[in-house]
Protein backbone atom coordinates (compact mmCIF):
# COMPACT_ATOMS: atom_id res chain seq x y z
CA UNK A 1 0.00 0.00 0.00
CA UNK A 2 1.49 3.30 -1.11
CA UNK A 3 0.49 6.43 0.75
CA UNK A 4 0.31 9.67 -1.22
CA UNK A 5 -0.25 13.14 0.18
CA UNK A 6 -1.75 15.56 -2.31
CA UNK A 7 -1.60 19.35 -2.13
CA UNK A 8 -4.80 20.99 -0.92
CA UNK A 9 -6.03 22.10 -4.35
CA UNK A 10 -5.68 18.62 -5.77
CA UNK A 11 -7.44 17.05 -2.77
CA UNK A 12 -10.35 19.35 -3.49
CA UNK A 13 -10.28 18.51 -7.17
CA UNK A 14 -10.16 14.76 -6.52
CA UNK A 15 -12.69 15.11 -3.70
CA UNK A 16 -10.53 13.32 -1.16
CA UNK A 17 -9.49 14.17 2.36
CA UNK A 18 -6.36 12.96 4.10
CA UNK A 19 -3.93 10.63 2.40
CA UNK A 20 -4.62 8.60 -0.72
CA UNK A 21 -3.77 4.91 -0.46
CA UNK A 22 -2.87 3.06 -3.65
CA UNK A 23 -2.10 -0.53 -4.54
CA UNK A 24 0.95 -0.47 -6.77
CA UNK A 25 2.29 -3.87 -7.83
CA UNK A 26 6.03 -4.52 -7.73
CA UNK A 27 8.73 -2.07 -6.80
CA UNK A 28 7.02 1.33 -6.76
CA UNK A 29 8.51 4.10 -8.86
CA UNK A 30 7.41 7.67 -9.38
CA UNK A 31 6.00 6.59 -12.72
CA UNK A 32 4.01 3.64 -11.42
CA UNK A 33 2.64 5.59 -8.47
CA UNK A 34 1.56 8.52 -10.64
CA UNK A 35 0.00 6.13 -13.15
CA UNK A 36 -1.94 4.44 -10.36
CA UNK A 37 -2.97 7.78 -8.92
CA UNK A 38 -4.30 9.04 -12.25
CA UNK A 39 -6.08 5.76 -12.91
CA UNK A 40 -7.90 6.05 -9.59
CA UNK A 41 -8.54 9.78 -10.00
CA UNK A 42 -8.69 10.65 -13.71
CA UNK A 43 -9.48 14.25 -12.80
CA UNK A 44 -5.84 14.62 -11.75
CA UNK A 45 -4.56 13.96 -15.27
CA UNK A 46 -2.69 17.00 -16.44
CA UNK A 47 -2.40 18.57 -13.01
CA UNK A 48 0.83 16.85 -11.92
CA UNK A 49 2.27 15.85 -15.30
CA UNK A 50 1.70 17.43 -18.68
CA UNK A 51 -0.96 15.43 -20.53
CA UNK A 52 0.99 15.32 -23.77
CA UNK A 53 4.64 15.12 -22.72
CA UNK A 54 4.07 13.38 -19.35
CA UNK A 55 6.72 15.68 -17.89
CA UNK A 56 6.37 16.93 -14.32
CA UNK A 57 4.71 20.32 -14.22
CA UNK A 58 7.37 22.91 -13.36
CA UNK A 59 5.91 23.96 -10.00
CA UNK A 60 5.12 20.50 -8.67
CA UNK A 61 7.60 18.71 -6.42
CA UNK A 62 7.93 15.10 -5.24
CA UNK A 63 9.32 14.54 -1.74
CA UNK A 64 9.84 11.24 0.10
CA UNK A 65 11.75 10.44 3.28
CA UNK A 66 13.16 13.98 3.44
CA UNK A 67 14.57 13.68 -0.07
CA UNK A 68 13.59 15.58 -3.22
CA UNK A 69 12.75 13.22 -6.07
CA UNK A 70 11.47 15.95 -8.38
CA UNK A 71 14.43 15.86 -10.72
CA UNK A 72 14.87 12.10 -10.70
CA UNK A 73 13.88 10.04 -13.76
CA UNK A 74 10.28 8.72 -13.59
CA UNK A 75 11.56 5.15 -13.38
CA UNK A 76 13.43 5.89 -10.15
CA UNK A 77 12.51 3.44 -7.41
CA UNK A 78 10.95 5.07 -4.37
CA UNK A 79 12.52 4.37 -0.94
CA UNK A 80 11.72 1.17 0.88
CA UNK A 81 9.84 3.05 3.58
CA UNK A 82 7.46 4.39 0.93
CA UNK A 83 7.13 0.96 -0.66
CA UNK A 84 6.17 -0.49 2.73
CA UNK A 85 3.71 2.28 3.47
CA UNK A 86 5.72 3.55 6.42
CA UNK A 87 6.28 6.95 4.78
CA UNK A 88 4.14 8.81 2.25
CA UNK A 89 5.10 10.21 -1.12
CA UNK A 90 4.47 13.93 -0.85
CA UNK A 91 3.24 15.74 -3.96
CA UNK A 92 3.81 19.39 -3.25
CA UNK A 93 3.04 22.66 -4.94
CA UNK A 94 6.26 24.66 -5.06
CA UNK A 95 6.37 27.68 -2.80
CA UNK A 96 5.26 30.87 -4.47
CA UNK A 97 7.89 33.06 -2.89
CA UNK A 98 7.28 36.73 -2.34
CA UNK B 1 -40.37 35.97 -13.99
CA UNK B 2 -37.30 37.20 -15.80
CA UNK B 3 -33.92 37.51 -14.20
CA UNK B 4 -30.23 37.64 -14.85
CA UNK B 5 -27.27 35.56 -13.82
CA UNK B 6 -23.77 37.03 -13.89
CA UNK B 7 -20.88 34.60 -14.29
CA UNK B 8 -17.78 36.21 -12.87
CA UNK B 9 -14.28 34.79 -13.26
CA UNK B 10 -11.64 36.11 -10.87
CA UNK B 11 -8.06 35.57 -9.88
CA UNK B 12 -9.18 33.39 -6.96
CA UNK B 13 -12.36 31.65 -8.05
CA UNK B 14 -15.70 32.01 -9.79
CA UNK B 15 -18.71 33.85 -8.46
CA UNK B 16 -22.31 33.71 -9.60
CA UNK B 17 -24.46 36.78 -9.01
CA UNK B 18 -28.19 36.47 -9.54
CA UNK B 19 -31.05 38.92 -9.53
CA UNK B 20 -34.58 39.30 -10.74
CA UNK B 21 -35.38 41.50 -13.69
CA UNK B 22 -35.26 44.66 -11.60
CA UNK B 23 -31.56 44.05 -10.98
CA UNK B 24 -31.61 45.85 -7.67
CA UNK B 25 -30.91 43.04 -5.19
CA UNK B 26 -28.30 40.41 -5.84
CA UNK B 27 -27.46 37.03 -4.39
CA UNK B 28 -23.79 36.09 -4.44
CA UNK B 29 -22.64 32.48 -4.76
CA UNK B 30 -18.99 31.55 -4.49
CA UNK B 31 -16.13 31.31 -4.55
CA UNK B 32 -16.41 28.26 -6.75
CA UNK B 33 -13.03 26.58 -7.36
CA UNK B 34 -11.59 28.71 -4.58
CA UNK B 35 -8.00 29.73 -5.01
CA UNK B 36 -7.81 28.91 -8.73
CA UNK B 37 -7.69 31.45 -11.51
CA UNK B 38 -10.94 31.43 -13.42
CA UNK B 39 -10.32 32.98 -16.80
CA UNK B 40 -13.85 32.62 -18.12
CA UNK B 41 -17.28 31.18 -17.36
CA UNK B 42 -19.97 31.08 -20.00
CA UNK B 43 -23.42 29.57 -20.42
CA UNK B 44 -24.91 27.84 -23.41
CA UNK B 45 -27.38 29.96 -25.40
CA UNK B 46 -29.28 26.74 -26.12
CA UNK B 47 -29.49 25.59 -22.49
CA UNK B 48 -28.89 28.23 -19.85
CA UNK B 49 -28.29 25.62 -17.18
CA UNK B 50 -25.26 24.34 -19.07
CA UNK B 51 -22.20 26.33 -18.01
CA UNK B 52 -18.54 25.91 -18.81
CA UNK B 53 -15.66 27.32 -16.79
CA UNK B 54 -11.94 27.60 -17.45
CA UNK B 55 -10.10 26.88 -14.20
CA UNK B 56 -6.35 27.28 -14.29
CA UNK B 57 -3.31 27.43 -12.06
CA UNK B 58 0.37 28.15 -12.48
CA UNK B 59 1.02 25.05 -10.40
CA UNK B 60 -1.55 22.54 -11.58
CA UNK B 61 -2.44 23.56 -15.12
CA UNK B 62 -5.78 23.61 -16.85
CA UNK B 63 -9.11 22.22 -15.68
CA UNK B 64 -12.42 22.59 -17.49
CA UNK B 65 -15.52 22.52 -15.32
CA UNK B 66 -19.07 21.91 -16.52
CA UNK B 67 -22.38 22.50 -14.78
CA UNK B 68 -25.77 21.19 -15.82
CA UNK B 69 -27.75 23.08 -13.20
CA UNK B 70 -26.82 26.69 -13.64
CA UNK B 71 -23.75 26.55 -11.45
CA UNK B 72 -25.12 24.81 -8.37
CA UNK B 73 -22.92 21.77 -8.98
CA UNK B 74 -19.93 21.21 -11.22
CA UNK B 75 -17.90 18.37 -12.64
CA UNK B 76 -14.41 18.45 -14.09
CA UNK B 77 -14.42 17.35 -17.71
CA UNK B 78 -11.77 17.04 -20.40
CA UNK B 79 -8.59 19.05 -20.05
CA UNK B 80 -6.36 17.57 -22.72
CA UNK B 81 -5.56 20.25 -25.27
CA UNK B 82 -3.12 18.68 -27.71
CA UNK B 83 -2.13 20.64 -30.79
CA UNK B 84 -2.88 18.76 -33.98
CA UNK B 85 0.09 16.94 -35.50
CA UNK B 86 3.52 18.44 -35.10
CA UNK B 87 2.75 21.72 -33.36
CA UNK B 88 5.24 23.80 -35.33
CA UNK B 89 6.60 27.13 -34.23
CA UNK B 90 5.75 30.80 -33.87
CA UNK B 91 7.91 33.85 -33.44
CA UNK B 92 9.54 34.19 -30.03
CA UNK B 93 10.58 37.30 -28.12
CA UNK B 94 14.12 37.15 -29.45
CA UNK B 95 12.96 36.73 -33.06
CA UNK B 96 13.69 33.01 -33.22
CA UNK B 97 11.02 30.41 -33.83
CA UNK B 98 9.55 28.75 -30.73
CA UNK B 99 7.37 25.64 -30.44
CA UNK B 100 3.70 26.06 -29.67
CA UNK B 101 3.08 25.23 -26.00
CA UNK B 102 -0.34 24.98 -24.40
CA UNK B 103 -0.66 27.17 -21.31
CA UNK B 104 -4.33 27.84 -20.54
CA UNK B 105 -7.83 28.41 -21.87
CA UNK B 106 -8.68 32.08 -22.06
CA UNK B 107 -12.19 31.90 -23.46
CA UNK B 108 -14.98 29.36 -23.83
CA UNK B 109 -17.73 29.88 -26.39
CA UNK B 110 -20.66 27.44 -26.37
CA UNK B 111 -22.34 27.27 -29.76
CA UNK B 112 -25.70 28.86 -30.37
CA UNK B 113 -27.81 25.72 -30.84
CA UNK B 114 -26.00 22.76 -29.25
CA UNK B 115 -25.06 22.81 -25.55
CA UNK B 116 -22.52 20.02 -26.12
CA UNK B 117 -20.57 21.86 -28.80
CA UNK B 118 -18.22 24.47 -27.43
CA UNK B 119 -15.13 26.29 -28.65
CA UNK B 120 -12.08 27.12 -26.56
CA UNK B 121 -9.59 29.87 -27.27
CA UNK B 122 -6.23 29.03 -25.76
CA UNK B 123 -2.71 30.30 -25.13
CA UNK B 124 -0.42 29.68 -27.07
CA UNK B 125 -2.98 30.91 -29.52
CA UNK B 126 -5.13 28.21 -31.05
CA UNK B 127 -8.74 27.20 -31.22
CA UNK B 128 -10.20 23.92 -30.04
CA UNK B 129 -13.68 22.46 -30.36
CA UNK B 130 -15.55 19.88 -28.35
CA UNK B 131 -18.72 18.20 -29.56
CA UNK B 132 -19.24 16.03 -26.49
CA UNK B 133 -19.81 18.56 -23.74
CA UNK B 134 -16.09 19.27 -23.23
CA UNK B 135 -15.08 15.68 -22.56
CA UNK B 136 -12.66 15.72 -25.49
CA UNK B 137 -11.13 18.55 -27.50
CA UNK B 138 -9.89 18.74 -31.06
CA UNK B 139 -7.88 21.60 -32.49
CA UNK B 140 -8.92 23.54 -35.58
CA UNK B 141 -5.32 23.57 -36.82
CA UNK B 142 -5.83 25.59 -39.99
CA UNK B 143 -6.01 28.75 -37.91
CA UNK B 144 -2.31 28.51 -37.15
CA UNK B 145 -1.65 28.36 -40.89
CA UNK B 146 -2.85 31.95 -41.13
CA UNK B 147 0.71 33.24 -40.86
CA UNK B 148 1.09 31.69 -37.42
CA UNK B 149 4.84 31.56 -37.83
CA UNK B 150 4.78 35.38 -37.67
CA UNK B 151 2.68 35.61 -34.50
CA UNK B 152 4.74 36.83 -31.57
CA UNK B 153 3.51 36.98 -27.97
CA UNK B 154 3.23 40.32 -26.23
CA UNK B 155 3.91 40.77 -22.55
CA UNK B 156 0.45 39.48 -21.68
CA UNK B 157 0.81 36.21 -23.56
CA UNK B 158 -0.40 35.05 -26.95
CA UNK B 159 -3.97 34.15 -26.11
CA UNK B 160 -6.98 33.59 -28.33
CA UNK B 161 -9.47 35.64 -26.35
CA UNK B 162 -12.44 36.43 -28.57
CA UNK B 163 -14.73 34.04 -30.44
CA UNK B 164 -17.75 35.48 -32.26
CA UNK B 165 -20.19 33.10 -33.89
CA UNK B 166 -22.23 34.50 -36.77
CA UNK B 167 -25.89 33.71 -35.94
CA UNK B 168 -26.86 33.94 -39.60
CA UNK B 169 -24.12 31.66 -40.91
CA UNK B 170 -22.95 28.71 -38.84
CA UNK B 171 -19.81 28.40 -40.96
CA UNK B 172 -18.56 31.91 -40.22
CA UNK B 173 -16.55 32.58 -37.07
CA UNK B 174 -14.51 35.62 -36.10
CA UNK B 175 -11.69 35.31 -33.59
CA UNK B 176 -9.06 37.61 -32.14
CA UNK B 177 -5.63 36.93 -30.69
CA UNK B 178 -3.43 39.18 -28.59
CA UNK B 179 -0.48 40.48 -30.59
CA UNK B 180 -1.59 38.58 -33.71
CA UNK B 181 -4.87 40.21 -34.80
CA UNK B 182 -8.34 39.25 -35.99
CA UNK B 183 -9.12 36.27 -38.20
CA UNK B 184 -12.19 34.83 -39.95
CA UNK B 185 -13.32 31.50 -41.25
CA UNK B 186 -16.20 31.08 -43.69
CA UNK B 187 -16.11 27.30 -43.79
CA UNK B 188 -16.47 26.24 -40.17
CA UNK B 189 -12.77 26.40 -39.41
CA UNK B 190 -11.35 24.53 -42.42
CA UNK B 191 -9.55 27.67 -43.56
CA UNK B 192 -8.84 31.02 -41.94
CA UNK B 193 -7.46 34.34 -43.02
CA UNK B 194 -6.35 37.52 -41.29
CA UNK B 195 -8.86 40.40 -41.34
CA UNK B 196 -6.72 43.32 -40.24
CA UNK B 197 -6.84 45.72 -43.19
CA UNK B 198 -7.16 49.26 -41.90
CA UNK B 199 -5.54 48.61 -38.54
CA UNK B 200 -2.58 50.84 -37.79
CA UNK B 201 -0.10 50.01 -35.01
CA UNK B 202 2.79 52.49 -35.33
CA UNK B 203 3.87 52.08 -31.71
CA UNK B 204 3.77 48.29 -31.68
CA UNK B 205 4.91 47.12 -35.12
CA UNK B 206 7.76 48.06 -37.46
CA UNK B 207 5.24 47.92 -40.31
CA UNK B 208 2.19 49.69 -38.86
CA UNK B 209 -0.17 48.15 -41.42
CA UNK B 210 1.19 44.59 -41.32
CA UNK B 211 -1.22 41.80 -42.17
CA UNK B 212 -0.75 40.18 -38.74
CA UNK B 213 0.76 41.21 -35.43
CA UNK B 214 -1.78 43.82 -34.30
CA UNK B 215 -2.74 43.65 -30.66
CA UNK B 216 -6.50 43.33 -30.93
CA UNK B 217 -8.00 43.47 -27.46
CA UNK B 218 -11.61 42.66 -28.25
CA UNK B 219 -14.15 42.53 -31.06
CA UNK B 220 -17.92 42.64 -30.70
CA UNK B 221 -21.00 42.36 -32.87
CA UNK B 222 -24.77 42.68 -32.62
CA UNK B 223 -26.47 39.46 -33.59
CA UNK B 224 -28.87 41.20 -35.96
CA UNK B 225 -26.01 42.65 -38.03
CA UNK B 226 -23.17 40.15 -37.98
CA UNK B 227 -21.23 41.88 -40.74
CA UNK B 228 -20.78 44.98 -38.58
CA UNK B 229 -17.94 44.52 -36.14
CA UNK B 230 -16.50 46.79 -33.48
CA UNK B 231 -12.95 46.52 -32.21
CA UNK B 232 -11.01 47.81 -29.24
CA UNK B 233 -7.41 47.54 -30.31
CA UNK B 234 -4.41 48.15 -28.05
CA UNK B 235 -4.73 51.73 -29.22
CA UNK B 236 -7.75 52.78 -31.35
CA UNK B 237 -11.42 51.86 -31.46
CA UNK B 238 -12.46 50.70 -34.91
CA UNK B 239 -15.42 49.37 -36.84
CA UNK B 240 -15.93 47.26 -39.92
CA UNK B 241 -19.07 47.27 -42.03
CA UNK B 242 -18.01 44.35 -44.21
CA UNK B 243 -17.32 41.46 -41.84
CA UNK B 244 -13.76 42.53 -41.23
CA UNK B 245 -12.65 43.04 -44.84
CA UNK B 246 -11.61 46.54 -43.82
CA UNK B 247 -11.68 48.64 -40.67
CA UNK B 248 -11.80 52.34 -39.96
CA UNK B 249 -11.15 54.20 -36.76
CA UNK B 250 -14.09 55.53 -34.71
CA UNK B 251 -12.24 56.68 -31.60
CA UNK B 252 -13.63 60.20 -32.09
CA UNK B 253 -13.75 62.24 -28.89
CA UNK B 254 -12.70 59.51 -26.45
CA UNK B 255 -10.29 60.83 -23.80
CA UNK B 256 -7.94 57.96 -24.72
CA UNK B 257 -8.51 55.22 -27.25
CA UNK B 258 -6.58 52.59 -25.30
CA UNK B 259 -8.72 50.03 -23.50
CA UNK B 260 -9.76 46.42 -23.37
CA UNK B 261 -13.50 45.57 -23.58
CA UNK B 262 -16.01 46.71 -26.17
CA UNK B 263 -19.63 45.64 -26.32
CA UNK B 264 -22.90 46.37 -28.12
CA UNK B 265 -26.31 47.31 -26.71
CA UNK B 266 -28.78 44.42 -26.86
CA UNK B 267 -31.45 46.30 -28.80
CA UNK B 268 -29.61 49.17 -30.50
CA UNK B 269 -26.94 47.86 -32.89
CA UNK B 270 -25.32 51.29 -33.21
CA UNK B 271 -24.96 51.78 -29.44
CA UNK B 272 -21.58 50.60 -28.20
CA UNK B 273 -19.59 50.78 -24.97
CA UNK B 274 -15.91 51.03 -24.11
CA UNK B 275 -13.93 51.79 -20.95
CA UNK B 276 -11.03 54.11 -21.82
CA UNK B 277 -7.78 53.34 -20.03
CA UNK B 278 -5.00 55.91 -19.85
CA UNK B 279 -2.27 54.01 -21.65
CA UNK B 280 -0.52 50.71 -22.14
CA UNK B 281 2.02 51.65 -19.50
CA UNK B 282 -0.58 52.90 -17.00
CA UNK B 283 -3.40 50.43 -16.91
CA UNK B 284 -5.91 52.64 -15.10
CA UNK B 285 -8.57 55.18 -16.04
CA UNK B 286 -7.53 58.70 -17.02
CA UNK B 287 -7.55 61.19 -14.14
CA UNK B 288 -8.54 58.45 -11.69
CA UNK B 289 -12.13 58.65 -12.99
CA UNK B 290 -13.83 55.40 -13.90
CA UNK B 291 -15.96 56.21 -16.93
CA UNK B 292 -17.77 54.01 -19.37
CA UNK B 293 -18.13 55.71 -22.73
CA UNK B 294 -21.20 55.11 -24.87
CA UNK B 295 -21.66 55.94 -28.50
CA UNK B 296 -25.16 55.89 -29.96
CA UNK B 297 -23.80 56.47 -33.44
CA UNK B 298 -21.64 53.40 -33.85
CA UNK B 299 -18.55 55.33 -32.84
CA UNK B 300 -16.91 58.74 -33.26
CA UNK B 301 -19.35 60.55 -30.96
CA UNK B 302 -18.99 59.38 -27.38
CA UNK B 303 -20.55 60.39 -24.07
CA UNK B 304 -19.11 59.67 -20.64
CA UNK B 305 -21.30 57.59 -18.31
CA UNK B 306 -20.32 58.41 -14.74
CA UNK B 307 -23.43 58.32 -12.57
CA UNK B 308 -22.61 55.95 -9.72
CA UNK B 309 -19.02 55.26 -10.80
CA UNK B 310 -16.04 56.56 -8.78
CA UNK B 311 -14.86 59.90 -10.15
CA UNK B 312 -11.72 60.29 -8.08
CA UNK B 313 -8.81 58.15 -6.90
CA UNK B 314 -9.81 55.15 -8.99
CA UNK B 315 -6.89 53.20 -10.44
CA UNK B 316 -8.37 49.87 -11.47
CA UNK B 317 -8.34 48.25 -14.89
CA UNK B 318 -11.17 46.55 -16.79
CA UNK B 319 -9.98 43.50 -18.68
CA UNK B 320 -11.08 42.43 -22.14
CA UNK B 321 -13.57 39.73 -21.14
CA UNK B 322 -14.96 41.68 -18.19
CA UNK B 323 -17.94 43.43 -19.78
CA UNK B 324 -21.33 41.94 -20.61
CA UNK B 325 -24.78 43.07 -21.67
CA UNK B 326 -28.12 41.46 -20.89
CA UNK B 327 -31.12 41.42 -23.19
CA UNK B 328 -33.91 42.57 -20.91
CA UNK B 329 -36.11 45.34 -22.32
CA UNK B 330 -34.18 47.91 -20.36
CA UNK B 331 -30.77 46.74 -21.34
CA UNK B 332 -28.37 45.92 -18.50
CA UNK B 333 -24.65 46.61 -18.77
CA UNK B 334 -22.07 45.06 -16.42
CA UNK B 335 -18.34 45.18 -15.98
CA UNK B 336 -15.78 43.98 -13.47
CA UNK B 337 -12.50 45.55 -12.38
CA UNK B 338 -9.10 44.40 -11.29
CA UNK B 339 -9.99 45.96 -7.93
CA UNK B 340 -12.72 43.36 -7.42
CA UNK B 341 -15.77 45.48 -8.07
CA UNK B 342 -18.57 44.41 -10.38
CA UNK B 343 -20.67 47.35 -11.50
CA UNK B 344 -24.07 47.10 -13.10
CA UNK B 345 -26.50 49.40 -14.82
CA UNK B 346 -30.10 48.41 -15.43
CA UNK B 347 -30.72 51.34 -17.77
CA UNK B 348 -28.16 50.95 -20.53
CA UNK B 349 -25.46 52.82 -18.65
CA UNK B 350 -27.26 55.91 -17.38
CA UNK B 351 -26.97 54.89 -13.73
CA UNK B 352 -24.49 52.50 -12.14
CA UNK B 353 -24.08 50.79 -8.81
CA UNK B 354 -21.61 48.30 -7.39
CA UNK B 355 -23.12 44.82 -7.16
CA UNK B 356 -20.07 43.59 -5.22
CA UNK B 357 -17.00 45.55 -4.19
CA UNK B 358 -14.43 43.21 -2.74
CA UNK B 359 -13.97 40.21 -4.99
CA UNK B 360 -10.53 39.15 -6.17
CA UNK B 361 -9.37 40.82 -9.39
CA UNK B 362 -12.07 40.24 -11.99
CA UNK B 363 -10.93 38.53 -15.17
CA UNK B 364 -14.28 38.02 -16.90
CA UNK B 365 -17.96 38.82 -16.68
CA UNK B 366 -20.71 37.13 -18.66
CA UNK B 367 -24.46 37.54 -18.23
CA UNK B 368 -27.33 35.20 -18.89
CA UNK B 369 -30.80 36.63 -19.35
CA UNK B 370 -33.18 34.13 -17.79
CA UNK B 371 -36.87 33.88 -18.61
Amino acid sequence: MIRVVLPAHLKTLARVSGEVKLDVPGQPTLLSVLDALETRYPVLRGTIRDQVTQERRPFVRFFACQEDYSLEPPETALPGAVAKGEEPLLIVGAMAGG
Amino acid sequence: MSGVRLLVGTKKGAFILTSDGKRERWDVSGPHFAGWEIYHVKGSPADPNRLYASQTSGWFGQIIQRSNDGGKTWEAVGNKFAYEGVPGTHKWYDGTQHPWEFKRVWHLEPTLKDPDTVYAGVEDAAMFRSTDGAQTWQELPALRNAKGDLWQPGAGGMGLHTILLDPSNSKRIFIAISAAGAFRTDDGGETWRPINKGLKSPYELPDPTAEVGHCVHRIAMHGSRPSVLFMQKHWDVLRSDNAGESWHEVSGNLPTDFGFPIDVHAHEPETIYVVPIKSDSEHYPPEGKLRVYRSRTGGNEWEALTNGLPQRDCYVNVLRDAMAIDSLDSCGVYFGTTGGQVYGSADAGDHWSAIVRDLPAVYSVEVQTLQ
